[in-house]
């Protein structure tokens, strides 16, 4: 084994790994990849059924129905609004104990035949204050707020944001109490 | 009375001191070190220990404003209340960013400390370097901490009562997390000082290779530890079931674990080989670079994570100016000085040297395509403006490939001898782990879903067996069985560490195929009614009010049963904080160490007299932390031995001995 024979493997055996890496990194980004959209948005774009989507927005304050699959498990239907449209979001599963009504969510998952998102994952984990760089910026764009003149509108003023219609709610309203968790009325 | 003495502004003054001091502490031994004067390159211990004190002083005037609920500090006031319990208050220190900075810097100075108290062995000029260069480092974090995140702002008005923590943070597991994680990351400090100073000083050699192992063991062990650490408080706190998440702050803590898993193999060739020379300066260059990149950029914003802090784009700019002093310098050095570094002994393809050099290009592989499903969504938002991100799947498709061959060659590689192998005693040894593995991969078949479970569970045994093949052909279990315990007695500590370490590494992937089974289920229940997830039969028997110190709870209390035995009672709850307005879960686990029942209290329905719950079944689940734990007391263990703690450079002498174990006398007898 000479110094020139072990160079030789050496660097054949890096060009190898990171070879395998580098092809291994494409062909998942191809498909891998997770866009962050607004309602408005995805809607425009209608991506493919099955491609995973994060949807960021407001949710609508008085739009959170909770019911139950047959099998017991817990389905929560809301809409996400970014000023412009409004997308109905169905997620069986718990909600996070950040959640509100009149709050800004992201939720990953993809978009069903119906239009509607289907969710596998709710995120809503921020304080009051905080919104998710993503949702901030999707606002931003649609012209809804402007964080040079204070803090985001208020959470009843997206109801009259968005041209989705308000469906009924028999409950109280989480935004009208801040800080009572959605869920518990 | 304490809180007199130790006054925030005392702590401001001695940070500002610590940091003149490793002013001092960068410049003098350097200076000592360029110009051969001994008096100043000895100067280097006086100010790393005078460096060290003044940050003790420091964190004991932050952890006395907290104590005493000195609400006129603005650090205290936004992260401490008068309700907190006490053991809270204290950790709590950490648990934001000023405080964490601090915490930061007060171990990078104990590092400092470490080196001029255990390193007098060293030669002078290499310890004034590798503790100027730590000093160096140092400064310019002080630097950080006194000017953009300072932990001892006033507050005025003081508030009468602080805002308290976020109560996600009130646990046990996450307040000594932080400590445990930021002793690894800036562990590595120490190994990229010693790479420094070899660039410095034009030369590496054994002696190099075996002052720089064991603080590359020892940073990596508390990584490893801390790594478990925040997986396993993101399993019982978040409650989502999962260990993982793939979230930008894990994978900032995974990609200096990667790194550091590979310096430290590649540490042994350098040692025993002096081969990997120039390789080895820069992997603990990298290891560094990647600690602090995971450490600050999430800070900066770049990174948009869960975990961050709240950001500030001064603080941004900061910390990316002195990422790329600190980063960018270090390689301009290796690029300058890596060609003066000699090439070392040759070796075989096929050797222990062989298989260390398959670990690292393994180990990189998957740290660079962690690294790139990290940072190319903060690029194509910059570049491109398109938000994405990159979820669980994206690495799945692509580290999980490549940790297979990583973990089919870890059973081989310390059964190889160094310089040229043979197959045939190979195979000869990785007969048994071999056909375990193969009924494994049978049994697998039959009983689990999926493919990459299987293989898993067939890789983790393989790796098992084989570190216990490598101690009983170390310690010749074929001779006489009265003598073993002695003979294993006297097998070198970092031959029983190295072999703990892997063996927990096969555990941890035995966990994580073990997870992959995992059951649940999401339902809304009321009392009385039984739920079936995985086998075993649950019974929600009702729902009580509870009250906390600063909390009031709503705990479920819920029977589980195999066929008719009760098998457990679990109590999980939610509790609400008022002082934040917040409610968190808290998840109740029942362990028996083959399996976790986990349960989740999600919302109520009172108008229906229901509640949510989700209920898991998580087989093998503690595997996947007690394999890691394993990891860090095999670096223990490793740490323990003798050579190590004689600390005397002896090369020939321990080479010679090394060569003389039963294994190889046995491989060179075929």
């Amino acid at each position: 084994m000479t110094r020139k024979s072990r160079r030789l493997w050496l660097v054949g055996a890096c060009a190898l790994g990171l070879g395998s890496a580098t092809t291994l990194a494409l062909a998942a980004f191809r498909q891998d990849i997770v866009f962050f959209m607004a309602p408005s948005q995805l809607l425009a774009a209608e991506p493919a059924a099955g491609r995973t989507i994060r949807l960021g927005g407001m949710v609508v304050a008085g739009s959170l129905h909770e019911e139950h699959a047959p099998d017991g498990t817990p389905i929560a239907r809301f809409a996400v609004t970014d000023g412009q449209k409004a997308i109905t979001v169905r997620y069986a599963g718990i909600l996070p104990d950040l959640f509100r009504e009149g709050q800004s969510v992201v939720a990953l998952g993809s978009l069903a035949a119906d239009r509607s998102f289907r969710a596998s994952e709710v995120l809503a984990k921020h304080d009051e204050t905080y919104m998710p760089k993503d949702v901030a910026d999707a606002l931003r764009r649609s012209g809804k707020w402007d964080p040079r003149f204070g803090p985001p509108p208020s959470a009843a003023s997206w109801n009259n944001m968005t041209a989705a219609a308000r469906p009924a709610t028999d409950r109280p309203v989480a935004a009208d109490a801040p800080g009572a968790p959605a869920g518990r009325s | 009375m304490l809180s007199a003495i130790l006054s925030p502004e005392l702590g401001r003054f001695a940070l500002a001191l610590s940091c003149c001091l490793a002013s001092m502490q960068f410049a003098l031994p350097l200076l000592g070190a360029a110009r051969r004067r001994p008096g100043l390159m000895r100067s280097a211990s006086g100010f790393a220990a005078a460096q060290l004190l003044a940050l003790v002083v420091a964190f004991a005037c932050l952890v006395v404003a907290a104590a005493t609920d000195d609400f006129s500090v603005a650090n205290v006031a936004e992260n401490s209340a008068v309700l907190k319990p006490m053991l809270y208050k204290i950790t709590g220190v950490w648990g934001n960013h000023e405080g964490s900075t601090l915490l930061w810097c007060l171990i990078l100075a104990a590092c400092g400390g470490a080196v001029a108290a255990f390193g007098r062995g060293l030669p002078d000029a290499l310890r004034a370097r590798v503790i100027a260069v730590l000093g160096g480092t140092a400064a310019g974090f002080e630097l950080f901490c006194l000017f953009t995140s300072d932990p001892f702002d006033r507050a005025w008005p003081a508030p009468p009562d602080g805002q308290g923590m976020n109560p996600l943070l009130q646990d046990p597991g996450l307040a000594f997390h932080p400590p445990i994680l930021y002793a690894g990351y800036v562990g590595f400090a120490v190994p990229f000082a010693f790479a420094v100073a070899a660039l410095l000083e034009g030369r590496v050699d054994a002696a190099w290779g075996r002052w720089v192992r064991p603080w590359t063991v020892a940073a990596w062990s508390f990584l490893s530890a801390g790594i478990a650490l925040g997986s396993w408080w993101s399993y019982y706190v978040l409650g989502w079931g999962g260990y993982w998440f793939w979230d930008p702050v894990e994978n900032a803590s995974l990609l200096p674990w990667l790194c550091g898993t590979a310096l430290l193999h590649s540490a042994i060739v350098v040692e025993k080989r002096e081969a990997l020379k120039i390789w080895t300066v820069l992997l603990a260059i990298a290891t560094f670079s990647l600690s602090l990149s995971g450490t600050f950029l999430v800070r900066s914003g770049i990174l948009n994570s869960v975990h961050s802090f709240a950001n500030d784009p001064a603080r941004g700019v900061f910390i990316l100016m002195l990422l790329a002093l600190v980063i960018g310098g270090s390689l301009a050095l290796f690029a300058w000085r890596a060609p003066v570094l000699a090439a070392g002994g040759l070796f075989a393809p096929f050797s222990r040297e062989g298989s260390l050099v398959l670990n690292n290009v393994l180990l990189c592989s998957v740290a660079a395509v962690v690294l790139t499903g990290t940072m190319y969504p903060p690029f194509m938002s910059l570049l491109r403006g398109q938000a994405i991100s990159v979820g669980a799947p994206f690495f799945n498709e692509t580290a999980v490939p490549l940790a297979v061959p990583l973990l089919a060659a870890m059973a081989a590689g310390p059964l190889l001898p160094w310089k040229r192998a043979r197959m045939r005693p190979l195979l000869r040894r990785l007969r048994v782990p071999g056909a375990l593995a193969a009924a494994v991969l049978a049994l697998g078949a039959w009983g689990l879903q999926g493919v990459m479970p299987v293989l898993a569970a067939a890789l983790g045994v393989w790796v098992i067996c084989g570190a216990v093949a490598d101690i009983a052909g170390r310690v010749g279990w074929r001779r006489d069985p009265r003598t073993l315990p002695r003979r294993l007695r006297l097998l070198p500590r970092a031959a029983l560490g190295a072999a703990l370490a892997h063996a927990g590494a096969g555990v941890s992937v035995l966990g994580l195929a073990g997870m992959s089974q995992a059951s649940h289920r999401i339902v809304e229940a009321r009392p009385g009614d039984s739920i079936t997830v995985g086998g075993d039969r649950w019974v929600l028997r009702g729902v009580a009010d509870v009250a906390g110190p600063n909390y009031d709870a709503r705990v479920a209390t819920l029977d589980v049963y195999r066929g008719h035995r009760l098998v457990a009672v679990l109590h999980p709850s939610r509790r609400h904080f008022p002082a934040q307005d917040q409610t968190t879960g808290e998840v109740a686990i029942h362990t028996n160490l083959i399996s976790d029942l986990y349960a989740v209290l999600g919302d109520e329905h009172p108008e229906r007299g229901t509640v949510v719950l989700r209920l898991h079944r998580n087989p093998l689940a503690p595997w996947i932390w007690l394999g890691a734990l394993l990891m860090a007391l095999g670096g223990a263990l490793s740490l323990s031995d003798r050579r190590i703690r004689v600390g005397a450079p002896t090369p020939a002498r321990s080479r010679s001995r090394e060569l003389r174990t039963p294994a190889l006398e046995a491989a060179a007898a075929e």
